[in-house]
Protein backbone atom coordinates (compact mmCIF):
# COMPACT_ATOMS: atom_id res chain seq x y z
CA UNK A 1 0.00 0.00 0.00
CA UNK A 2 1.12 3.58 -0.84
CA UNK A 3 2.27 5.31 1.86
CA UNK A 4 0.08 8.57 1.13
CA UNK A 5 -2.62 9.15 -1.36
CA UNK A 6 -3.78 11.91 -3.42
CA UNK A 7 -6.55 13.61 -3.13
CA UNK A 8 -8.25 16.77 -4.45
CA UNK A 9 -10.12 19.66 -2.64
CA UNK A 10 -11.36 22.64 -4.13
CA UNK A 11 -8.91 21.91 -7.00
CA UNK A 12 -6.28 21.35 -4.89
CA UNK A 13 -3.86 18.71 -4.88
CA UNK A 14 -2.62 17.74 -1.51
CA UNK A 15 -1.34 14.59 0.17
CA UNK A 16 -2.19 12.58 2.58
CA UNK A 17 -2.25 9.38 4.70
CA UNK A 18 -4.52 6.61 3.59
CA UNK A 19 -7.84 6.75 5.90
CA UNK A 20 -7.34 9.64 7.55
CA UNK A 21 -10.59 11.74 7.83
CA UNK A 22 -10.91 14.30 5.13
CA UNK A 23 -11.82 17.16 7.68
CA UNK A 24 -7.92 16.59 9.16
CA UNK A 25 -6.20 16.14 6.07
CA UNK A 26 -7.92 19.50 5.10
CA UNK A 27 -6.80 21.16 8.05
CA UNK A 28 -3.30 20.31 7.79
CA UNK A 29 -3.33 21.51 4.56
CA UNK A 30 -4.59 25.65 5.57
CA UNK A 31 -8.57 24.46 4.33
CA UNK A 32 -11.23 25.21 6.54
CA UNK A 33 -13.81 23.42 7.01
CA UNK A 34 -16.33 24.40 9.80
CA UNK A 35 -15.87 21.61 12.90
CA UNK A 36 -17.21 21.59 16.28
CA UNK A 37 -17.48 17.97 17.71
CA UNK A 38 -14.35 16.02 15.75
CA UNK A 39 -11.53 15.05 17.51
CA UNK A 40 -8.79 13.08 15.98
CA UNK A 41 -7.71 10.60 18.26
CA UNK A 42 -11.34 9.09 18.03
CA UNK A 43 -11.87 6.27 15.71
CA UNK A 44 -15.83 6.62 15.45
CA UNK A 45 -16.75 10.02 15.54
CA UNK A 46 -20.03 11.12 16.98
CA UNK A 47 -20.37 13.38 13.59
CA UNK A 48 -23.03 15.27 15.90
CA UNK A 49 -22.65 19.19 15.13
CA UNK A 50 -23.30 18.30 11.64
CA UNK A 51 -21.34 21.63 10.28
CA UNK A 52 -18.60 20.04 8.57
CA UNK A 53 -20.54 18.89 5.12
CA UNK A 54 -18.29 18.35 1.91
CA UNK A 55 -19.32 17.73 -1.76
CA UNK A 56 -18.12 14.02 -2.65
CA UNK A 57 -17.68 13.81 -6.51
CA UNK A 58 -19.82 10.91 -7.15
CA UNK A 59 -22.12 10.92 -4.30
CA UNK A 60 -25.68 12.29 -4.53
CA UNK A 61 -25.61 14.31 -1.15
CA UNK A 62 -23.35 16.49 1.23
CA UNK A 63 -21.42 14.32 3.68
CA UNK A 64 -19.44 15.17 7.22
CA UNK A 65 -15.76 15.55 6.25
CA UNK A 66 -15.09 13.96 10.30
CA UNK A 67 -16.03 10.90 8.69
CA UNK A 68 -15.03 10.52 5.40
CA UNK A 69 -11.89 8.49 5.24
CA UNK A 70 -9.22 9.32 2.38
CA UNK A 71 -9.01 7.23 -0.94
CA UNK A 72 -6.88 7.49 -3.74
CA UNK A 73 -8.32 10.06 -5.94
CA UNK A 74 -10.97 11.44 -3.82
CA UNK A 75 -12.39 14.48 -5.42
CA UNK A 76 -13.96 16.88 -2.86
CA UNK A 77 -15.32 20.72 -2.75
CA UNK A 78 -15.81 22.06 0.17
CA UNK A 79 -18.10 24.60 -0.81
CA UNK A 80 -21.37 24.01 -3.21
CA UNK A 81 -25.12 25.31 -2.69
CA UNK A 82 -26.16 22.46 -0.64
CA UNK A 83 -23.04 22.51 1.35
CA UNK A 84 -23.64 26.22 2.39
CA UNK A 85 -27.39 25.79 2.74
CA UNK A 86 -27.07 22.80 5.17
CA UNK A 87 -24.04 24.41 7.19
CA UNK A 88 -25.60 28.24 7.53
CA UNK A 89 -29.05 26.04 8.84
CA UNK A 90 -27.16 23.75 11.08
CA UNK A 91 -25.22 27.06 12.35
CA UNK A 92 -28.82 28.76 13.11
CA UNK A 93 -29.87 26.49 14.53
CA UNK A 94 -27.17 25.92 17.22
CA UNK A 95 -26.97 29.77 17.15
CA UNK A 96 -31.29 29.82 18.12
CA UNK A 97 -29.65 28.15 21.83
CA UNK A 98 -26.41 30.13 22.42
CA UNK A 99 -26.27 32.74 24.76
CA UNK A 100 -24.47 35.46 22.34
CA UNK A 101 -22.78 37.60 24.45
CA UNK A 102 -19.39 38.23 22.71
CA UNK A 103 -18.47 41.68 25.05
CA UNK A 104 -18.09 39.70 27.98
CA UNK A 105 -16.66 36.07 26.60
CA UNK A 106 -13.31 34.58 27.71
CA UNK A 107 -13.39 33.13 24.46
CA UNK A 108 -13.97 36.44 22.27
CA UNK A 109 -11.50 36.26 19.25
CA UNK A 110 -10.39 32.86 19.93
CA UNK A 111 -14.03 31.32 19.72
CA UNK A 112 -14.90 28.82 17.00
CA UNK A 113 -18.22 29.71 16.35
CA UNK A 114 -17.11 33.17 15.71
CA UNK A 115 -14.38 31.50 13.37
CA UNK A 116 -17.43 29.40 11.56
CA UNK A 117 -19.18 33.16 10.82
CA UNK A 118 -16.78 34.71 9.56
CA UNK A 119 -15.23 31.58 6.99
CA UNK A 120 -19.19 31.28 5.87
CA UNK A 121 -20.44 34.68 6.04
CA UNK A 122 -22.65 33.75 8.59
CA UNK A 123 -24.90 36.09 11.39
CA UNK A 124 -23.73 35.17 14.67
CA UNK A 125 -27.35 35.85 15.57
CA UNK A 126 -30.04 34.18 14.37
CA UNK A 127 -31.93 35.71 11.31
CA UNK A 128 -35.09 33.53 11.10
CA UNK A 129 -34.91 31.23 14.76
CA UNK A 130 -36.05 32.75 17.81
CA UNK A 131 -33.32 32.99 20.31
CA UNK A 132 -34.04 30.50 23.42
CA UNK A 133 -32.04 30.83 26.41
CA UNK A 134 -32.65 27.90 28.34
CA UNK A 135 -31.19 30.20 31.39
CA UNK A 136 -29.14 27.70 33.16
CA UNK A 137 -27.27 28.60 36.37
CA UNK A 138 -23.73 29.41 35.49
CA UNK A 139 -21.37 27.43 37.85
CA UNK A 140 -18.56 29.23 39.05
CA UNK A 141 -18.35 26.57 42.24
CA UNK A 142 -14.81 25.09 40.91
CA UNK A 143 -11.81 26.24 42.48
CA UNK A 144 -10.60 27.26 38.47
CA UNK A 145 -13.33 26.44 36.22
CA UNK A 146 -16.31 28.73 35.36
CA UNK A 147 -18.94 26.72 33.25
CA UNK A 148 -21.93 28.29 31.70
CA UNK A 149 -23.98 25.96 30.04
CA UNK A 150 -25.99 28.42 28.68
CA UNK A 151 -23.10 28.60 25.79
CA UNK A 152 -22.36 25.35 25.18
CA UNK A 153 -22.75 23.58 22.07
CA UNK A 154 -22.55 20.29 23.19
CA UNK A 155 -19.75 18.97 21.29
CA UNK A 156 -18.32 16.72 23.67
CA UNK A 157 -14.69 17.98 23.31
CA UNK A 158 -14.83 18.27 27.33
CA UNK A 159 -16.44 15.11 28.23
CA UNK A 160 -13.34 13.17 26.33
CA UNK A 161 -11.01 15.55 27.77
CA UNK A 162 -11.77 14.65 31.09
CA UNK A 163 -11.83 11.49 30.73
CA UNK A 164 -8.65 11.39 29.51
CA UNK A 165 -6.65 13.90 31.74
CA UNK A 166 -9.00 14.51 34.80
CA UNK A 167 -11.60 12.16 36.91
CA UNK A 168 -14.22 11.20 34.44
CA UNK A 169 -16.29 14.00 35.79
CA UNK A 170 -18.13 15.31 32.49
CA UNK A 171 -20.75 13.45 30.36
CA UNK A 172 -23.81 14.23 29.18
CA UNK A 173 -27.61 14.13 30.71
CA UNK A 174 -30.96 14.44 29.44
CA UNK A 175 -32.34 14.60 25.92
CA UNK A 176 -33.39 16.70 23.47
CA UNK A 177 -33.62 20.94 23.86
CA UNK A 178 -32.95 19.66 27.86
CA UNK A 179 -29.57 17.84 26.63
CA UNK A 180 -26.72 19.25 28.63
CA UNK A 181 -22.84 18.71 29.41
CA UNK A 182 -23.27 17.97 33.31
CA UNK A 183 -21.84 15.75 36.48
CA UNK A 184 -23.16 13.10 38.19
CA UNK A 185 -26.42 13.75 39.88
CA UNK A 186 -26.16 17.19 38.22
CA UNK A 187 -23.95 18.67 40.88
CA UNK A 188 -21.41 21.97 40.57
CA UNK A 189 -18.33 21.15 39.22
CA UNK A 190 -17.22 22.13 43.21
CA UNK A 191 -19.25 19.35 44.65
CA UNK A 192 -18.36 16.78 41.85
CA UNK A 193 -15.29 14.53 41.93
CA UNK A 194 -13.44 17.79 39.11
CA UNK A 195 -9.91 17.48 40.04
CA UNK A 196 -9.24 20.91 38.55
CA UNK A 197 -7.04 20.12 36.17
CA UNK A 198 -8.94 22.32 33.63
CA UNK A 199 -8.26 20.02 30.30
CA UNK A 200 -11.97 20.41 29.37
CA UNK A 201 -11.36 24.50 29.48
CA UNK A 202 -8.33 24.15 27.07
CA UNK A 203 -10.42 22.03 24.31
CA UNK A 204 -14.00 24.17 24.77
CA UNK A 205 -14.14 25.54 21.31
CA UNK A 206 -16.39 28.02 22.74
CA UNK A 207 -16.98 30.38 25.89
CA UNK A 208 -18.99 27.18 27.89
CA UNK A 209 -15.53 26.62 30.04
CA UNK A 210 -13.46 29.50 30.97
CA UNK A 211 -10.28 29.50 33.38
CA UNK A 212 -11.24 31.75 36.44
CA UNK B 1 -34.67 14.59 47.79
CA UNK B 2 -32.77 13.02 50.72
CA UNK B 3 -33.03 9.04 51.31
CA UNK B 4 -32.96 7.58 54.58
CA UNK B 5 -29.80 5.41 55.42
CA UNK B 6 -32.47 2.86 55.18
CA UNK B 7 -33.79 3.51 51.89
CA UNK B 8 -29.62 3.58 50.91
CA UNK B 9 -29.18 0.30 52.05
CA UNK B 10 -31.71 -1.68 50.25
CA UNK B 11 -30.97 0.46 46.88
CA UNK B 12 -27.17 -1.18 47.48
CA UNK B 13 -28.39 -4.73 48.43
CA UNK B 14 -30.73 -4.78 45.74
CA UNK B 15 -28.33 -3.23 42.87
CA UNK B 16 -25.46 -5.82 44.10
CA UNK B 17 -27.55 -8.55 44.23
CA UNK B 18 -28.77 -7.97 40.91
CA UNK B 19 -25.15 -7.34 39.62
CA UNK B 20 -23.65 -10.81 40.42
CA UNK B 21 -26.34 -11.97 37.93
CA UNK B 22 -24.31 -9.83 35.07
CA UNK B 23 -21.16 -10.28 33.71
CA UNK B 24 -19.39 -6.19 32.62
CA UNK B 25 -20.42 -6.31 29.24
CA UNK B 26 -21.59 -3.00 28.34
CA UNK B 27 -24.96 -4.87 26.44
CA UNK B 28 -25.95 -5.13 30.50
CA UNK B 29 -26.03 -2.03 31.41
CA UNK B 30 -29.37 -1.05 30.88
CA UNK B 31 -31.30 -4.51 31.55
CA UNK B 32 -29.59 -4.28 34.75
CA UNK B 33 -30.46 -0.09 35.31
CA UNK B 34 -34.12 -1.41 34.05
CA UNK B 35 -34.22 -4.61 36.99
CA UNK B 36 -33.26 -2.11 39.62
CA UNK B 37 -35.48 0.10 38.79
CA UNK B 38 -38.56 -2.57 38.73
CA UNK B 39 -37.52 -3.39 42.13
CA UNK B 40 -37.22 -0.10 43.56
CA UNK B 41 -39.71 2.47 41.72
CA UNK B 42 -36.89 4.57 40.86
CA UNK B 43 -33.27 4.28 40.38
CA UNK B 44 -30.67 6.44 43.18
CA UNK B 45 -27.57 7.97 43.17
CA UNK B 46 -26.54 4.92 45.42
CA UNK B 47 -26.97 2.69 43.25
CA UNK B 48 -26.13 4.23 39.87
CA UNK B 49 -22.42 4.26 41.74
CA UNK B 50 -22.36 0.79 42.25
CA UNK B 51 -24.00 0.03 38.35
CA UNK B 52 -21.11 2.44 36.94
CA UNK B 53 -17.97 0.45 39.47
CA UNK B 54 -19.20 -2.37 38.07
CA UNK B 55 -19.34 -2.21 34.22
CA UNK B 56 -16.51 0.27 34.66
CA UNK B 57 -17.63 3.46 33.56
CA UNK B 58 -17.56 6.70 34.98
CA UNK B 59 -20.62 7.56 37.24
CA UNK B 60 -22.14 9.97 34.97
CA UNK B 61 -22.24 7.80 31.99
CA UNK B 62 -24.84 5.94 34.13
CA UNK B 63 -26.82 9.40 35.23
CA UNK B 64 -26.94 10.44 31.64
CA UNK B 65 -28.39 7.02 30.57
CA UNK B 66 -31.06 7.28 33.89
CA UNK B 67 -31.89 11.01 32.40
CA UNK B 68 -32.10 9.94 28.61
CA UNK B 69 -35.26 7.66 29.36
CA UNK B 70 -38.10 8.42 30.49
CA UNK B 71 -38.91 4.88 31.90
CA UNK B 72 -36.19 6.09 34.91
CA UNK B 73 -37.54 7.41 37.99
CA UNK B 74 -34.34 9.27 39.95
CA UNK B 75 -36.51 9.69 43.06
CA UNK B 76 -38.55 7.05 44.84
CA UNK B 77 -42.73 7.05 43.67
CA UNK B 78 -45.28 8.82 46.18
CA UNK B 79 -47.84 7.03 48.17
CA UNK B 80 -50.41 8.76 45.32
CA UNK B 81 -48.63 8.87 42.05
CA UNK B 82 -49.57 11.65 39.27
CA UNK B 83 -49.09 10.78 35.82
CA UNK B 84 -50.18 13.61 33.42
CA UNK B 85 -51.31 12.59 30.03
CA UNK B 86 -48.68 14.01 27.26
CA UNK B 87 -50.39 12.60 24.69
CA UNK B 88 -51.81 14.62 21.39
CA UNK B 89 -55.17 15.19 22.71
CA UNK B 90 -54.53 16.03 26.05
CA UNK B 91 -51.63 18.24 24.88
CA UNK B 92 -54.43 20.07 22.33
CA UNK B 93 -56.37 20.65 24.83
CA UNK B 94 -53.39 22.11 27.65
CA UNK B 95 -51.83 19.56 29.49
CA UNK B 96 -49.08 21.98 29.69
CA UNK B 97 -51.67 24.02 31.80
CA UNK B 98 -51.91 20.82 34.26
CA UNK B 99 -48.67 19.93 34.39
CA UNK B 100 -47.38 23.40 35.66
CA UNK B 101 -50.94 23.49 38.01
CA UNK B 102 -49.38 20.24 40.20
CA UNK B 103 -45.87 21.52 39.97
CA UNK B 104 -46.80 24.87 41.79
CA UNK B 105 -49.38 23.30 44.10
CA UNK B 106 -46.67 20.96 45.06
CA UNK B 107 -44.07 22.69 44.92
CA UNK B 108 -42.09 19.98 43.04
CA UNK B 109 -40.96 19.52 38.96
CA UNK B 110 -42.04 16.61 36.99
CA UNK B 111 -39.97 13.50 38.04
CA UNK B 112 -39.87 14.60 41.29
CA UNK B 113 -41.53 13.38 44.46
CA UNK B 114 -43.24 15.93 47.45
CA UNK B 115 -40.99 15.62 50.55
CA UNK B 116 -43.46 13.77 52.78
CA UNK B 117 -43.70 11.09 49.87
CA UNK B 118 -47.15 11.46 49.45
CA UNK B 119 -46.84 12.64 45.73
CA UNK B 120 -44.68 12.26 42.90
CA UNK B 121 -45.23 13.83 38.87
CA UNK B 122 -44.77 12.13 35.88
CA UNK B 123 -45.43 12.55 32.51
CA UNK B 124 -47.16 9.55 30.37
CA UNK B 125 -48.06 9.27 26.60
CA UNK B 126 -51.56 8.81 25.83
CA UNK B 127 -53.55 6.78 28.43
CA UNK B 128 -56.33 6.00 25.90
CA UNK B 129 -59.33 8.25 27.30
CA UNK B 130 -58.84 10.97 24.73
CA UNK B 131 -62.55 12.21 24.98
CA UNK B 132 -62.14 13.10 28.45
CA UNK B 133 -58.87 15.31 27.62
CA UNK B 134 -57.07 16.63 29.17
CA UNK B 135 -56.48 13.54 31.28
CA UNK B 136 -54.54 12.75 34.65
CA UNK B 137 -53.93 9.27 36.31
CA UNK B 138 -53.81 9.31 40.32
CA UNK B 139 -52.13 5.86 40.57
CA UNK B 140 -54.50 3.70 38.57
CA UNK B 141 -57.51 6.21 38.94
CA UNK B 142 -58.54 8.13 35.79
CA UNK B 143 -59.45 11.68 36.00
CA UNK B 144 -60.81 13.64 32.62
CA UNK B 145 -61.53 17.13 32.03
CA UNK B 146 -58.59 18.24 34.30
CA UNK B 147 -58.93 22.27 34.96
CA UNK B 148 -56.55 23.96 37.34
CA UNK B 149 -58.89 24.23 39.49
CA UNK B 150 -60.23 20.79 39.36
CA UNK B 151 -56.18 20.11 40.30
CA UNK B 152 -56.50 22.41 43.80
CA UNK B 153 -60.10 19.93 44.22
CA UNK B 154 -58.04 16.93 44.01
CA UNK B 155 -55.64 17.91 46.23
CA UNK B 156 -57.96 19.22 48.66
CA UNK B 157 -60.28 16.05 48.94
CA UNK B 158 -57.09 13.85 49.31
CA UNK B 159 -56.03 16.28 52.46
CA UNK B 160 -59.58 15.49 53.54
CA UNK B 161 -59.36 12.06 53.52
CA UNK B 162 -56.47 11.67 55.19
CA UNK B 163 -57.56 13.58 57.89
CA UNK B 164 -60.79 11.25 58.03
CA UNK B 165 -58.40 8.54 58.08
CA UNK B 166 -55.66 9.58 60.75
CA UNK B 167 -59.33 10.48 62.56
CA UNK B 168 -60.59 7.10 62.07
CA UNK B 169 -57.64 5.71 63.47
CA UNK B 170 -57.42 7.56 66.39
CA UNK B 171 -61.11 6.75 67.13
CA UNK B 172 -59.78 2.94 66.64
CA UNK B 173 -57.26 3.44 69.92
S1 LIG C 1 -18.88 31.50 22.80
FE1 LIG C 1 -18.17 32.66 21.02
S2 LIG C 1 -20.05 33.38 20.02
FE2 LIG C 1 -20.59 32.74 22.06
S3 LIG C 1 -20.52 34.59 23.30
FE3 LIG C 1 -18.52 33.60 23.48
S4 LIG C 1 -17.29 34.55 21.89
FE4 LIG C 1 -19.42 35.01 21.38
S1 LIG D 1 -18.68 22.80 27.49
FE1 LIG D 1 -17.48 23.41 25.68
S2 LIG D 1 -16.29 21.57 25.18
FE2 LIG D 1 -17.90 20.91 26.54
S3 LIG D 1 -19.53 20.22 25.18
FE3 LIG D 1 -19.97 22.36 25.71
S4 LIG D 1 -19.05 23.53 24.08
FE4 LIG D 1 -18.17 21.48 23.95
S1 LIG E 1 -17.07 17.94 12.98
FE1 LIG E 1 -18.03 16.62 11.61
S2 LIG E 1 -20.04 16.53 12.36
FE2 LIG E 1 -19.02 17.74 13.86
S1 LIG F 1 -54.09 11.98 24.65
FE1 LIG F 1 -54.46 11.94 26.76
S2 LIG F 1 -55.82 10.29 26.89
FE2 LIG F 1 -55.30 10.26 24.80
Amino acid sequence: MAETVTITIDDRQIQAAPGEMLLWAALDNDIYIPHLCASREEAHPTASCRLCFVEVEGRPAPVPACTLPVTEGLVVKTRSPQVDSLVAMGFELLMSNHRLDCKNCSANGNCELQRIAKARKLRLKPKNLPVLDKNLPVDDSAANIVYDPNKCVLCGQCVRACRKSGNGTLGFARRGYLRVVTTFGGVPLGESNCTNCGACVKVCPVGALAQK
Amino acid sequence: MNLTAEEKRIATETTRQLLSTYNDSRGNLIPVLQQVQNKLGYVPAVAMEEVAAHFNVPAVDVYGIITFYNQFRLTPPGKRQVKICMGTACHMRGAQIIQESWERRLNIKMGETTEDREYSLERVACVGCCTMAPVVLINEEVHGKITPTRVDGLIFSHQLDKQKEKEGAARDE
